[in-house]
């Protein structure tokens, strides 16, 4: 089995839109992954049927029972994340400043402190329109184990690929360099960067190629917009050869893009130019995964 | 005064709106420009300025002393982290799964496990005539941005006076990093587009700020592409809908190649004097 990522460093640089479409163009032949899990959109284009549903929980919250607990401030005391809050002596967790390390429960002298595991988010085994199956998330507002689900998600997305014996899963990826993208990239077979030719462009793709160059991932780049800046667009160009970066496609700066997302559609079924470009990608990619 | 630029969705214009609403204020009063997307700080290459200061900023982990350790493996109980793991013979630390709670070290019988600085990324302060620009760079392979936008903020509070307007450019999404970059302002601005994937990302975004408690409204970017269902969204919802900046091949070249916008297009000025007079109203405890 072989796992396709899509990263890019800089967010809105088309990612979604591309791994959407490369998920209609593979049909049943590839599970669907979207590890995009604060910002989930594939959703809104492939129509997932949310399935079965698995409750997600990871870490821990303090909570103070205020019946016993005797305001010595001990928990203020040690907590390095100043979630103790106190109000005319008496003691509360902020939740949102809490990481559930557990050190006030350790030292609270009167065992007034328990941890209780958060229910931080969901996933979702789905069926979507292509007839595949897609493996999605949403993580509660202001969760820290983002990792953690991205690779749940990745897991479960896994099995479903072995169990039907399909052998492509195809992950939607999430902006940055963070423990998210970390995540999601871990064990891929083939990083697809998608970027485009602006200043930010470039400076976010090579930040997140060092990550994927540090897992010593193979990667692919799409240069998306590529008629926006002729002079980075050939700094981009460069950048690939000198860093042997397997140039995948370059798509023009098109409005197509935002009226498929509008309407619902994946680019491909949307423009029927861009979507024989697309095609020549997608299979590039695959050949890339499947030769060896 | 922070007012911190942020969105769900990715590449809505943070940077765009952050950058040149800080240069517009900058011309009249003395301002700060922060950028807080310490994965992929972007605010830097559409600013110029000199070098005013710059620091290693670094994470607190235990480090395994062998000489008084009994192995009694209390460190390895108390982590909840799973980031410290007693073997047979030694103690092994896992930085990158440590949340720097000092709880090992400091619950440690024989204090073998001193906390030790790890460099996590790099501060740098630059200052141009009414702008000082604060950026914070995460160093590749760390995985948590939390922490390094914390001591951004400590820097920050330690080096400007309350009143100076900070203008906050925040990370994407609405996990960890996002909250940790807003939390403290005093006004959230949430950039979005006029698409589906604009408005659902919007919508978790608002949801966001609202648990936070904050004062917050929205700038549509790309006006003209899409449809017109945020802006619908925003009457329903009672959120100001502070401006548009318009959708334009013209913008994007300029952005392209790192201009600022309120110099060459009128129609960007418009709006971000539009979002400027926002926080001068906010500052005078104006309009929600």
């Amino acid at each position: 089995m072989k796992e396709i990522v899509v990263v890019s460093g800089k967010g809105g640089t088309g990612k979604t839109s591309l791994t959407a479409s490369f998920a209609v163009l593979g049909g049943t032949d590839v599970i669907v992954a979207d590890c995009d899990v604060d910002a989930a959109d594939m959703h809104l284009l492939l129509e997932p049927d949310f399935a079965r549903e698995e409750a997600f929980f990871s870490g821990e919250l303090a909570v103070i029972d205020q019946g016993q607990c005797s305001g010595c401030g001990r928990c203020a005391e040690v907590c390095r994340f100043d979630a103790i809050r106190v109000d005319e002596g008496i003691y509360t967790v902020d939740d949102l400043g809490c990481e559930g390390c557990g050190y006030c429960a350790r030292v609270c002298p009167d065992a007034a402190i328990t941890n209780i595991e958060q229910n931080v988010g969901s996933f979702y085994r789905s069926t979507i329109r292509t007839g595949s199956s897609m493996v999605h998330a949403r993580l509660k507002i202001g969760a820290d184990n983002s990792g953690k689900l991205v690779a749940k998600v990745k897991k479960a997305a896994r099995q479903l690929a072995e169990q039907q014996a399909k052998e492509i899963v195809l992950v939607d990826g999430s902006p940055g360099i963070g423990c998210p993208v970390v995540s999601s990239l871990s064990g891929a077979s083939l990083a697809v960067l998608v970027t485009e030719p602006t200043v930010s462009g470039i400076h976010d793709l090579k930040r997140v190629y060092q990550l994927v160059k540090k897992f010593g991932i193979r990667a692919g780049c799409i240069i998306n917009k590529a008629d926006l800046n002729p002079s980075v667009r050939e700094d981009l160009r460069a950048f690939l050869e000198h860093e042997k970066i397997i140039p995948l496609m370059e798509i023009p700066y098109d409005e197509a893009f935002t009226a498929a997302i509008t309407a619902g559609k994946t680019i491909v079924e949307w423009d029927a130019s861009l979507r024989t470009r697309i095609e020549g990608c997608w299979s590039t990619i695959t050949a890339l995964v499947t030769e060896h | 005064m922070k007012v911190a630029i942020a969105s769900g969705k990715g590449g809505t214009g943070k940077t765009t709106l952050a950058t040149n609403l800080a240069s517009y204020l900058s011309r009249t009063a003395p301002v700060a420009l922060v950028d807080m997307d310490v994965e992929e700080p972007n605010s830097a290459l559409f600013l110029s300025g000199n070098a005013h200061h710059q620091e290693t900023k670094s994470k607190q982990i235990p480090q395994w002393h062998a000489k008084n350790c009994t192995l009694c493996g209390n460190c390895q109980e108390v982590c909840n982290f799973n980031a410290v793991l007693v073997m047979a013979k030694r103690v092994m630390v896992f930085p990158e799964l440590c949340h720097s709670c000092y709880v090992c070290s400091e619950l440690c019988p024989t204090q073998s496990l001193p906390m030790t600085q790890k460099p996590m990324g790099e501060l740098t302060h630059l200052k141009a005539d009414n702008l000082d620009f604060v950026e914070s760079r995460l160093l590749i392979g760390e995985e948590q941005a939390a922490p390094l936008i914390k001591q951004t903020h400590d820097y920050v509070d330690a080096n400007f006076l309350p009143e100076m307007i900070k203008i906050l450019d925040s990370p994407p999404g609405t996990a960890c990093p996002m909250i940790e970059a807003t939390k403290d302002a005093d006004l959230v601005v949430l950039v979005t587009e006029p698409t589906p994937f604009g408005l659902h990302d919007l919508k978790l975004a608002v949801e966001t700020v609202r648990h936070l408690g904050k004062t917050f409204g929205v700038v549509i970017n790309r006006d003209g592409i899409g449809d017109d269902a945020v802006a619908r969204y925003c009457e329903d919802e009672n959120i100001k809908l502070i401006a548009r900046i318009p959708n334009s091949r013209r913008i994007a070249e300029i952005y392209a190649r790192g201009g600022l916008l309120i110099d060459e297009v009128p129609a960007v000025k418009d709006a971000v004097a539009l979002v400027a007079t926002t926080i001068q109203d906010h500052l005078k405890g104006g309009t929600r």
